[in-house]
């Protein structure tokens, strides 16, 4: 033992002089790092309760229930997380998965309670001393757990499909279905926001877990025109999808094509009804459109006798003269529709109710009538010049060209709106051989009605677009259109919530083309709505009750686009859908007539 | 980066060959000494039998010790566990990958990081992802960083466990300033959950660095210190040279591995055998030493976190600056993994720590086995190394092993 190691440990007299290391009282306050992962804080606003952080909370400390602090509605399920601390472990993947990046965690380091059920809260709803916190745990975009970009749809090229109908959309590979299908969250979020409420997180796990039968098994149980649906459907699910907050959704239309696409060849085999109900009521359908055929597929499998009147010798209503080829090709249609006839639906194509047969014997011959006539009308502007030979209206244009014509439209075109119709039209000049094709929208690029997608499509095939113009007077000149334009501004929102656009004196100029299309909006047919006797709006279509889409007469029912107004195909299945459920529940006489108007 | 495949030296042996390669590895030992029970009458009054544990500052945990004593000499020891048990590998059969990132570093508290780590690599290898090079760099930072921070309290510990207190509440409040680091870094003081499959959760923030070697000036200094007032301590000499030594023989078939084998002289260290992550680029040797008794043993851990600061300012100077810290994983709410199973190691503070893992391509881990050192060292080495030795000096042989009987557990 030497003196140095007995000398030595004195040496940590030395220390007692410091300044201690510790804090003086257990709960001092002491803020926490700017990342320290503290007491969970909910943006209830920017919240959807989508239910990812319940999902990936490993020790399932999160619940997502109601709250009086939210309301359900398009894009939101009402509910919102509530979080056990006895539970949590504080690894803040919940902040990592959030798809709104609602979810964060604040800083603060000490809670002291003596109710141990507080600690069992709501963040967000629940008044905290936390809720204001402006550090603590964020996730960052690289940080984020879910993948926010969009598997992109192989497309012929622009310069190859400018001259083609032929189908531009060339469908989902395998590993890009795969790969799109594995981002989804099944938060089902998109099941409210589509009009026929189809199944998607199942459908794509089926994807996922390759059940591809299964999945037309789903399609089919609430979408006859599932197939159709996968090409030109607007996808209101897409606009609501968890992921679309903050990336691109998942492109649930396509990964609906990829099961039809795969599938299609077996289709009859996989979901043809072995036996259908007989109830021997016979249901008349007037409108071979979605609307129609798809009450007639839902009340074949209600057992009833369905007989559909169209007064065009194809049936497809808009599916087949609205929508063009290289959207929509028509086997595609021809071989869904084919499907829904063969469960044994009567066609009678080119009969005209109100002229070759009256609607009264139609209601005399069937214990139930639907109708579903659609908006075909398309309107034309009320200027001076719009009946000039060189001015047409954009459905006859599209009806044209689905029945085999190809136009000579010149080389400079003119289209007139801003909506799906729209881009149909200019898009298919294009392909018609319009070398200089203008698109002219009154309001700007932001309130145009089109979707994204086919207005970025049209750009990529050339089309030009004018914003804030309008044609307010057409002459013709030589052998072409001098059409005058003015330029708007934007005033004050209108009921629809737009901005209204407001002629600026004195903008005049003006444009020549050779053709001018217009497609600023179609209306149903007033002439045969006014002929059946039932109860209409001032716009012609059909006054039914919401509910039950029962017009005033007991037993006669009209849905889709000639009661809705005009909208998308979707829309149409869904209300055909609906009727198809509420004219079975009459026939069997379940539901109660009406006790007030 | 150096491969983690323990696989790859022995995939191509045939399985005949490996029986012989197994024999062969281990030593002919003559009397296989710990198969013997030996019996002691205890209503002889010679005998008594105690308890130290499950409830004992000594035993660094829940953990208990079944001694015989005659009059203060030990005479026998058996160790029991299951005080602690959470089940974790069974737990992570019913949780999705991401799902089990969270939970493994419960598995050992003075050093998470290192399940991390293993958990995410396992993960990694069987579902081939690379992580980036700076991710790479960070989790070796992280892996000595933990290290320091374990080793400094378990030099605290053992202080502590011969009577020295106030170096024991020197390496705790130091061992702070490092939490305070993880704090900053990771969002969490003690469990981390930092280090995740794809690489790490989050970069540097700013400034870091020099709040890092700011700490690691303290802790070196704290280092001085201990060695002034714990190493050239007289009752500490007296205490710990000559006591709990551990035969250079007695390695192989215990499975003794890390500080405790070195100590030994013993050359195994993960870190150089078999390099992971960015060791390979890392200027350090094997801290070898040769007595292998409580003293040695607690110096070598001395040394190792010097080294480890070393190790950490070396990562400092050469990491890469920019670039990502995580690869992308698929959707985690339905990441299947690859089949397949692997065995991962890494060297901790308290020797080779291991993770095999086998997935059938599920969402969920088939299995998952969790081999720390602490299991070898605390139950099957222990109760031979305190044979004979007073019962003041169990807690000191036992923190000596630097046994952590949450991860004997899981």
């Amino acid at each position: 033992m030497s003196l140095k190691d007995t000398l030595s440990p004195f040496y940590a007299w030395k220390r007692a002089f410091e300044k201690p290391l510790t804090i003086k009282e257990p709960i001092t306050e002491r803020e926490g790092a700017p990342r320290y992962r503290g007491f969970h804080i909910n943006d209830l606003g920017k919240c959807i309760g989508c239910g990812s952080c319940e999902e990936v909370c490993q020790n399932e400390a999160i619940d997502i229930i109601e709250t009086a602090k939210a309301q359900a509605g398009k894009g939101d399920s009402g509910l919102r997380p509530v979080i056990d601390y006895g539970r949590c472990c504080w690894c803040g993947l919940c902040v990592d998965v959030c798809p709104t990046g609602s979810l964060e965690m604040s800083n603060d380091y000490i809670w002291v309670t003596t109710d141990p059920s507080e600690f069992v809260f709501q963040p967000g709803a629940d008044d905290k001393p936390w809720n204001d916190d402006e550090l603590g745990y964020r996730r960052t975009p690289e940080a984020w757990l879910l993948d926010p970009n969009q598997r992109e749809m192989p497309v012929l090229d622009p310069e190859v499909r400018k001259h083609t109908f032929e189908e531009m959309a060339l469908g989902f590979t395998d590993d890009i279905a795969m790969e799109e299908a594995s981002r989804c969250l099944e938060c089902g979020i998109c099941i409210e926001a589509c009009p026929t409420h189809m199944d998607i997180p199942n459908y794509i796990k089926a994807i996922r877990e390759n059940r591809l039968e299964e999945a037309l098994e789903i399609l089919y149980d609430t979408n006859p025109f599932s197939e159709t649906c996968g090409r030109v459907c607007t996808a209101h699910c897409q606009d609501v999808c968890a992921l679309e907050h903050n990336g691109q959704p998942i492109a649930i239309r396509y990964l609906k094509r990829y099961i039809t696409d795969k599938t299609y060849q077996q289709r009859k085999e996989i979901l043809f009804p072995k036996e259908l109900p007989q109830t021997g009521k016979k249901v008349a359908v007037i409108g071979g459109g979605p609307a129609g055929l798809t009450a007639a597929y839902y009340l074949r499998h209600y057992g009833h006798e369905v007989t559909i009147f169209e007064r065009q010798p194809q049936l497809g209503g808009m599916l087949r003269y609205g929508i063009p080829e290289y959207r929509l090709p028509k086997a595609v249609l021809d071989r869904e529709i084919e499907f829904i006839l063969d469960l044994g639906v009567e066609v009678r194509t080119g009969i005209s109710v109100g002229e070759d047969i009256s609607f009264d014997e139609i209601r005399a011959q069937y214990d139930a009538v639907f109708i579903a006539i659609g908006a075909q009308k398309g309107t034309s502007m009320p200027i001076e010049g719009s009946d000039l030979p060189g001015v047409e209206i954009g459905v006859n244009f599209l009806a044209r060209i689905a029945e085999g014509e190809r136009p000579d439209i010149g080389k400079r075109v003119i289209v007139v709106g801003g909506g799906n119709t729209a881009m149909d039209v200019c898009r298919s000049s294009v392909r018609l051989g319009a070398e200089e094709v203008h698109v002219l929208y009154r309001r700007t690029e932001a309130e145009m009605p089109a979707t994204r997608e086919e207005y970025e499509e049209a750009l990529e095939e050339g089309v030009q677009f004018d914003f804030l113009v309008t044609p307010v007077k057409i002459e013709r000149k030589d052998d072409h259109l001098a059409i005058t334009c003015m330029r708007m501004e934007l005033g004050e929102p209108d009921a629809s919530g737009r901005r209204r656009p407001i002629p600026i004196e004195g903008s005049e100029f003006v444009i020549e083309a050779d053709t001018c299309i217009m497609a600023i909006g179609q209306k149903v047919e007033g002439k045969i709505s006014d002929a059946m006797g039932v109860k209409i709006t001032r716009w012609h279509t059909f006054d039914v009750d919401p509910d039950t889409l029962e017009t005033n007469v007991p037993g006669v029912y009209a849905g889709g686009d000639c009661e809705l107004g005009p909208t998308d195909a979707v829309h149409a299945i869904a209300d055909g859908k609906k009727a198809a459920y509420f004219i079975h529940e009459y026939l069997s006489g379940k539901l109660k007539q009406k006790t007030s108007a | 980066m150096a491969s983690n495949k323990w696989s790859e030296n022995v995939a191509d042996i045939k399985p005949e060959a490996k029986e012989e390669t197994r024999k062969a590895a281990v030593p002919h030992v003559p009397e296989a000494f710990w198969t013997q029970e030996e019996t002691f009458d205890l209503s002889s009054g010679k005998y008594l039998k105690i308890w130290q544990g499950p409830q004992h500052p000594g035993v660094t945990g829940n953990m208990a010790l079944e001694l015989v004593v005659e009059g203060d000499i030990v005479r026998s020891c058996k160790t029991h566990v299951g005080y602690l048990h959470r089940g974790f590998e069974k737990l992570m059969e019913r949780r999705k990958y991401i799902q089990c990132f969270p939970i493994v570093c419960r598995i050992c508290v003075p050093e998470p990081d290192t399940n991390e780590y293993l958990f995410a690599a396992a993960v990694e290898e069987l579902a081939n992802i690379e992580i980036p090079e700076k991710a790479a760099w960070i989790r070796t930072f992280v892996l000595e960083l933990s290290r320091t921070a374990s080793l400094t309290m378990g030099l605290g510990g053992q202080a502590g466990a011969f009577g020295l207190g106030t170096i024991g509440q020197w390496a705790v409040a130091h061992r702070d300033y490092i939490l305070d680091l993880f704090e900053e870094l990771t969002g969490g003081r003690v469990y981390h959950m930092y280090i995740i499959p794809g690489g790490v959760r989050l970069d540097f923030p700013d400034g870091f660095e020099d709040r890092v070697r700011a700490v690691l000036d303290k802790i070196e200094h704290l280092i001085g210190d201990i060695e002034k007032v714990m190493f050239n301590n007289s009752v500490f000499k007296a205490r710990a040279k000559g006591l709990g030594v551990i035969p250079r023989e007695w390695i192989e078939p215990f499975g003794i591995t890390g500080t405790t084998a070195r100590a030994a002289g013993a050359p195994l260290d993960v870190r150089k055998n078999n390099p992971y992550l960015v060791y390979d680029q890392l200027d350090f040797e094997m801290i070898l030493g040769s007595a292998s008794d409580v003293y040695e043993r607690t110096l070598l851990r001395k040394e190792e976190i010097l080294l480890s600061i070393r190790l950490i300012r070396q990562i400092l100077d050469r990491m890469p600056k920019a670039g990502p810290v995580r690869r992308k994983l698929p959707n985690v709410l339905h990441w299947k993994v690859p089949a397949g199973e692997t065995y991962v190691r890494a060297e901790s503070g308290r020797g080779e720590m291991g993770y095999y893992l086998v997935s059938d391509g599920s969402e969920y881990p088939r299995r998952v086995h969790v081999r720390g050192a602490s299991y070898t060292h605390a139950m099957a080495l222990l109760e031979h190394l305190v044979k004979g030795i007073s019962i003041a000096d169990v807690a000191g042989v036992m923190t000596s092993l630097q046994t952590c009987p949450p991860e004997i557990e899981r």
